[in-house]
């Protein structure tokens, strides 16, 4: 028996007040999803329910209640609060999976600041783009993480705190500072900035074909479609352990990594851990994960292991398994059934969306391959590419589309105006994806609408790429464009010309991939380059990504009218 | 034959941890599933491998768990090295 009734019955008597109301909030008051997530679900009677289950790879664990989340959160509330960073002022949360990430993210709330966390993996280059453009005021990080902040510290004039949670004052510079949350003293008391339902709350950032990335803002009221989507479509329970792979640099790790499981009361285990199938099952079997919210790439990966590494562990503890990130292939959710004994629900949203907007619901039959129907409250569609006006043909692709106005919708690119105007058209909010319909109402991914790389369910932009390749000294021109890959469903592939004197060579190719994992981050590292003597370019020398992209796809170029002859 | 650990191990040191990373790799480090080397970036270090010792490692054997450390790595050339010398 899952949480919701029927898709059918929840569709026709959906309003989000059900959501409001199972949250106690009332329209006009005050709502901090920081409080929400710890304060709240101790005066529910959960205090002394666990609420963070912590592991790393070499086997170091860490519990917490929710009284501890209440209090720690506090703690870093009070200390941010103390440092003179006030409501509204973007705090960046720099961390691996430990647990200040998770605990320092509700803390940021609490206290009225915007978190913005970011992916550690990044490069110093992709970081103080997201930091400048954000204007940040702090930044909380690991030591191991230190020397990229350092290094781009004078070109950031806002970032008056950098905060470090594993070493002492002694081994920091002067305009740095030390914070232990195992040492602080506990702060049993904070009074909570009162937010409102439109008060900002995380900036996410994520990339669009032109430009550098955007920073997503969302506000607080979001938590009314993340503690539904969560309760409905992961099918939460009170007693389940859920585990989400996502690392919350990325949306899904704050939506459903944070925000949606400890809004309802569950208890979440969190494995700070790089990829190996049997840690995996040794870490699902050991925590007794009932719901599992994964990624296509992951779940591939997994597929490659096989199904005997599968039989040496008693995974029978799983309920209900779920994927976002990418479309997942049929094949993955056939497997899923076989070797798991239930399908992964695939579900689709993205970064803007704030939570999950078309899905396959628990108990919804599922046809694999497909993303499923929207959430009750989403009026989804797919739009003529041309008149933006809806198909409402069977089978037919156009772009997905979504009727503004769910809880968990972007409120605003961060200084850009422009660029957030430009997702609407026609009344409706453009998630930049196409798809098709069938007759069931079932929605059928078909691909990006644009430029964008969708490399193991994270959006890479070509531009940031293109900008990064060409601090190389070697290269003239170049241009980043997806390329299919079996496990990742894209990578990032790089046509390059080289500068006179430069020669292509294998010693090349190797140090241009270095130069980006190391600058931007390992997603958005070339996993081929190819040298070229020239790049299709329009006539009025606009590189062409579209002819070199449909070359990776094997797909007609279209009308090449434009392009210039060599 | 150590030459083969000595380099690998000199190579992720050198292009995997930072300046400042105190930490130490032996040959039975978790790369992978330490966090040290992710999955996208292991291609970068396959390129080296398949560079530096002429060989060819099919993707299918070029997994998370072979390059989860120096030695199932070394071990990995080694076996595609002698797949070389045979059809050579």
């Amino acid at each position: 028996m899952s949480n919701p009734p029927s898709y059918e019955q929840l569709v026709t008597n959906f309003d989000w007040a059900i959501a409001e109301r199972e949250l106690g909030y009332r329209p006009g008051d005050a709502i901090n999803i920081g409080w929400m997530c710890s304060d709240r679900q101790c005066q529910l009677g959960r205090a002394e329910k666990l609420a963070l289950l912590w592991e790393d790879h070499l086997g170091n664990q860490k519990r917490f209640t929710y009284n501890d989340l209440r209090v720690r959160s506090n703690t870093i509330a009070h200390f941010l609060a103390s440092l003179g960073i006030l409501p509204g002022e973007r705090v960046c949360l720099f961390l691996d999976r430990v647990p200040e990430l998770y605990i320092g993210f509700l803390g940021i709330l609490k206290m009225g600041g915007v978190a913005q966390p970011l992916f550690s993996a990044f490069g110093d280059e992709s970081l103080c783009v997201r930091l400048k453009n954000a204007e940040t005021t702090a930044i909380v990080t690991q030591k191991k993480h230190l020397h990229k902040v350092r290094k781009i510290r004078e070109q950031l004039p806002n970032l008056r705190h950098c905060i470090v949670v594993d070493a002492p004052q002694s081994s920091l510079q002067q305009d740095e500072t030390a914070f232990s949350l195992e040492q602080a003293p506990p702060v049993e008391n904070f009074p909570i900035y009162p937010t409102k339902a439109e008060s900002p709350s995380v900036l996410h950032y994520t990339s669009g074909t032109t430009g550098q990335p955007k920073g997503v803002q969302h506000v607080h009221y979001s938590i009314v479609s993340q503690y539904l989507t969560a309760k409905w479509v992961l099918d939460l329970r009170p007693d389940d352990i859920y585990w989400c792979n996502a690392d919350p640099g990325w949306v899904t790790g704050t939506s459903y990594g944070i925000i949606g499981p400890w809004a309802n009361g569950v208890t979440q285990a969190v494995f700070d851990s790089g990829f190996n199938a049997g840690k995996w099952y040794e870490f699902i079997e050991k925590y007794h994960v009932t719901v599992w919210y994964s990624a296509p790439t992951a779940i591939r990966l997994l597929m490659k292991d096989g199904a005997e590494i599968v039989r040496q562990h008693d995974l029978s503890c799983l309920r209900h398994l779920a994927s976002v990130g990418e479309p997942l292939n049929p094949e993955a959710v056939i497997w899923s059934k076989e070797v798991f004994g239930k399908p992964f629900h695939d579900t689709f949203w993205q970064t803007e969306t704030g939570g999950i907007v078309i899905t396959n619901f628990p108990g919804m039959e599922i046809k694999p391959g497909s993303m499923g129907k929207p959430f009750p409250g989403i009026t989804a569609t797919v739009l003529d590419a041309k008149t933006y006006e809806p198909l409402n043909r069977v089978g037919v692709g156009g772009l997905i589309a979504l009727r503004p106005g769910w809880p968990s919708q972007v409120r605003g690119y961060w200084n850009n105006p422009v660029g957030y105007a430009a997702k609407f058209k026609n009344g409706w909010y453009l998630c930049g994806d196409r798809a098709s319909i069938d007759a069931d109402g079932y929605f059928w991914f078909m691909g990006r609408d644009d430029d964008v790389i969708n490399t193991g369910g994270h959006l890479v932009g070509p531009f940031e790429i293109e900008s990064a390749l060409l601090g190389c000294p070697a290269v003239a021109e170049s241009a980043a464009v997806a390329k299919p890959d079996p496990v990742n469903m894209e990578v990032v592939k790089a046509y390059v010309t080289v500068k006179p004197g430069y020669q292509p060579s294998d010693d090349l190719e190797l140090e241009i991939m270095n130069h980006i994992r190391k600058r931007l981050s390992p997603l958005a590292m070339p996993q081929e380059i190819e040298f070229v003597d020239s790049l299709p370019k329009t006539r009025s020398g606009k590189i062409v990504r579209r002819v070199l992209r449909c070359k990776e796809f094997n797909e007609p170029v279209g009308d090449l009218s434009t392009i210039m002859e060599d | 034959m150590d030459d083969i650990n000595k380099i690998v191990r000199d190579y992720i040191v050198r292009e995997y941890l930072q300046e400042d990373d105190e930490r130490t790799i032996t040959d039975t480090t978790p790369l992978i599933s330490g966090g040290i080397v992710d999955s996208f970036s292991m291609v970068s270090l396959l390129r080296f491998i398949e560079k530096k010792y002429s060989v060819h490692i099919p993707d299918k054997d070029a997994t998370p768990e072979a390059f989860d450390t120096v030695e199932s790595i070394v071990d990995l050339v080694r076996r595609f090295q002698n797949v070389a010398v045979v059809k050579g």
